[in-house]
C-alpha cells in the first residue's frame, strides 16, 4: 500500500515539474483567458442597463458577476487542458507499449498526472485569480454556511472526476481512429454551452433546463458554482450530488470499458 | 503582383485536392463549426429571453452581428488561420529556413501555404444567417450599404490576420507559443458583442491597440443599423487596420533577426 502510494507520488511529482516548466505558458493562457470575462461583464452590465437593481432569472447584477468569476475559478481547477491529446498521442505513437510494461495502472497514472497538473496550475494562477476577485470584491459574497464549503469541495471534486473520465474516454478513441480532434471538439462545443460557462443554465427555458439537468454537462461546472452560491440546498443539493456521483460512475465505466476494448486492438506502430 | 497571384492559385488548388482526400474529416469539421454557431444563436435567444434590448441593440441586430462575425472570421480562417497557426512549429523546428529561401516575400510565403475550403463553406452559413436576420429586421440593404459592407469586411479579415500573425510571431521569443494561439480565440470572442456595451479603458485598448471590437461591429452596423452614419466607424477601422498591420510587420522583421534556425 505504502509502496503504491510512493509510486504515484513520484508520478505526481513528475507531473508537477512538467507543469512548472511550462508555467509561462499557463500564465499567458490565463491572461488571455481574462478577455472573455471582461467581455462578459460588460455585456451583462449592458443587459441590466439603466436599472442595475433588478433581477434577471433570480440573479442580481452582483450575483451574475460572482457566477462568472466562480465559473472561471472552477473551470481552471477541473478542466483538463492537454490530457486527452497527450493520451491519444501516446496511443497513436506506440508509446503505450513502454507504459504498459511499467508496474502502474494506466488510468491511475494518468489521473495522478491530471491531478498534479490541475493543482499546480491553479497554484500558479492563484495570484491572478485573487486579483480578479479583489477587483470584483464589491460583487463577491462568500457562503453563509460552513457546510456549503464542504458541499462545494465535494461537488468540485466530483466535477473533476467527470471531466477527467470524459477526456480519458475520448482519448481512447485513438485506438480506432487516427485523428480524434473532430470528435473532441464536437463534445467540447456541447460542454461549452451546457456546462454553464456562457450563461447560467437556469436561464434556459424550463423544459430545456429540466432535460439538461439529467445530462452530465451541468455537473462539470454549473452545479458546483450553484452550490457555492447557495442557490441549491437541502433536498435538491442531495439529489444533485447523487446525479453527479452517478455520472462519475457512468463515465468511469465508459473510460475503463473503452480502454479494455482498445487494448485488444492495440498494435504498437513503430513502437 | 501577378506572380504572387499565380503562386496563390496553385496553393489553393493543392489545398482543395488535399481536403477532398479526407472527406469525412472535412464534413466533421463543418459539424463542429455548425454546433458552435448554433450555440451562439441559442445564447442570443437566452439573452433576449431576459431583456428586449442590449445597449440599444435589438435581437435581430445582434443576430446580424454574430452572422457578420461568422463571415469575417471564417474568411480569415479559410485563407490564413492554418498557416499562421503553423508558424510557431516552423520556427521551432527550423523549417522556416525553407520559406526564407523562396524567391517571394517570406511573410507572404508563410501566410499563404494552404486554403481551408470548409471555412469558406462556413462563411456562407454566416451569409445565410445575415440574410435571414435582415429579413426579420425588414430592411433591404441598398447598393451603397452593400458597397460599404464589401469594403469593411476585408478590413476585418486584415485585423484578424494581423492579430493572429502578431501572436504567432511570439514564437521567435518563446519556444512554446501554443498559448498565444489560444489567445487569438479568447480575444476575438468579444468581437461578437455590440461595441456599445464596452466602455472605459478596455474600449480604448480594444479599439486602438488590439482593434477587435470594430472588426464585426463596423460591417454589421452598415447592414443592421442603417440609421447610424457608418463613416466614423469605417475610418477608425481602416486606420486601426493599417496600424496593426504595420506594427506586426515590424514585429515579424524583428523576429526574423532573432531567428537563428534550429539545426544548422
Amino acid at each position: 500500500m505504502t509502496a503504491t502510494l510512493a509510486k504515484y507520488l513520484k508520478v505526481f511529482n513528475v507531473g508537477a515539474q512538467n507543469t512548472f516548466v511550462y508555467r509561462w505558458n499557463f500564465i499567458l493562457r490565463s491572461v488571455f483567458g481574462i478577455v472573455p470575462l471582461i467581455g462578459t461583464i460588460y455585456l451583462w452590465r449592458a443587459m441590466f442597463g439603466a436599472d442595475p437593481g433588478r433581477q434577471l432569472s433570480g440573479y442580481t447584477y452582483s450575483q451574475l458577476i460572482l457566477y462568472f468569476a466562480m465559473s472561471i475559478f472552477v473551470e481552471n481547477l477541473v478542466t483538463p487542458t492537454d490530457d486527452e491529446w497527450q493520451i491519444a498521442g501516446e496511443i497513436r505513437d506506440g508509446k503505450m507499449s513502454f507504459l504498459l510494461l511499467k508496474p502502474v495502472n494506466y488510468l491511475a497514472y494518468r489521473f495522478t498526472l491530471y491531478a498534479s497538473y490541475r493543482l499546480l496550475y491553479t497554484a500558479v494562477l492563484l495570484p491572478g485569480i485573487a486579483l480578479i476577485f479583489f477587483v470584483l470584491r464589491e460583487h463577491i459574497t462568500l457562503p453563509a454556511h460552513g457546510m456549503t464549503w464542504l458541499a462545494f469541495a465535494a461537488s468540485t471534486g466530483l466535477a473533476a472526476l467527470i471531466q477527467f473520465f470524459i477526456a480519458y474516454a475520448l482519448a481512447m478513441l485513438a485506438f480506432w481512429i487516427l485523428e480524434i480532434s473532430t470528435v473532441v471538439f464536437i463534445v467540447f462545443s456541447i460542454e461549452y454551452f451546457l456546462s454553464g460557462l456562457v450563461f447560467p443554465l437556469d436561464m434556459l427555458p424550463p423544459w430545456l433546463a429540466a432535460f439538461v439537468k439529467w445530462t452530465p454537462f451541468p455537473y462539470e461546472l454549473y452545479f458546483p458554482v450553484q452550490v457555492f452560491m447557495e442557490r441549491v440546498g437541502g433536498r435538491d443539493l442531495a439529489i444533485g450530488l447523487a446525479i453527479q456521483a452517478g455520472w462519475v460512475v457512468v463515465m468511469w465505466l465508459l473510460a475503463v470499458g473503452l480502454w479494455r476494448l482498445g487494448l485488444r486492438r492495440y498494435q504498437a506502430v513503430g513502437g | 503582383m501577378k506572380r504572387y497571384l499565380a503562386i496563390y492559385r496553385l496553393t489553393a488548388r493543392n489545398s482543395l485536392i488535399r481536403e477532398m482526400n479526407f472527406k469525412l474529416n472535412f464534413l466533421l469539421w463543418m459539424v463542429v463549426e455548425l454546433l458552435w454557431f448554433l450555440g451562439q444563436l441559442a445564447f442570443i435567444e437566452v439573452l433576449y429571453g431576459q431583456v428586449d434590448e442590449i445597449a440599444g441593440w435589438s435581437k435581430w441586430q445582434v443576430v446580424t452581428l454574430v452572422g457578420v462575425h461568422q463571415i469575417v472570421s471564417q474568411l480569415f480562417q479559410a485563407f490564413f488561420y492554418v498557416n499562421l497557426a503553423a508558424l510557431p512549429e516552423l520556427v521551432r523546428t527550423g523549417r522556416l529556413d525553407l520559406m526564407l529561401t523562396l524567391p517571394v516575400d517570406a511573410q507572404f510565403a508563410v501566410s499563404t501555404r494552404q486554403v481551408s475550403f470548409d471555412s469558406l463553406v462556413n462563411s456562407l452559413v454566416g451569409v445565410g444567417i445575415v440574410t435571414f436576420a435582415m429579413m426579420k429586421l425588414g430592411t433591404v440593404p441598398g447598393p451603397m450599404q452593400l458597397a460599404l459592407f464589401a469594403v469593411a469586411v476585408p478590413f476585418g479579415v486584415a485585423v484578424h490576420y494581423a492579430v493572429m500573425f502578431g501572436l504567432s510571431c511570439m514564437s521567435f521569443w518563446f519556444i512554446r507559443a501554443q498559448s498565444f494561439i489560444h489567445g487569438y480565440f479568447n480575444l476575438f470572442h468579444i468581437g461578437r458583442y455590440p461595441e456599445a456595451v464596452f466602455g472605459g479603458v478596455f474600449r480604448f485598448i480594444f479599439t486602438w491597440l488590439i482593434p477587435i471590437i470594430l472588426v464585426s461591429n463596423v460591417p454589421a452596423k452598415v447592414l443592421a443599423r442603417p440609421f447610424e452614419s457608418p463613416f466614423a466607424g469605417l475610418a477608425t477601422l481602416a486606420t486601426a487596420t493599417v496600424l496593426v498591420l504595420v506594427a506586426t510587420r515590424a514585429l515579424w522583421l524583428l523576429g526574423l533577426r532573432r531567428y537563428g534556425s534550429a539545426s544548422s
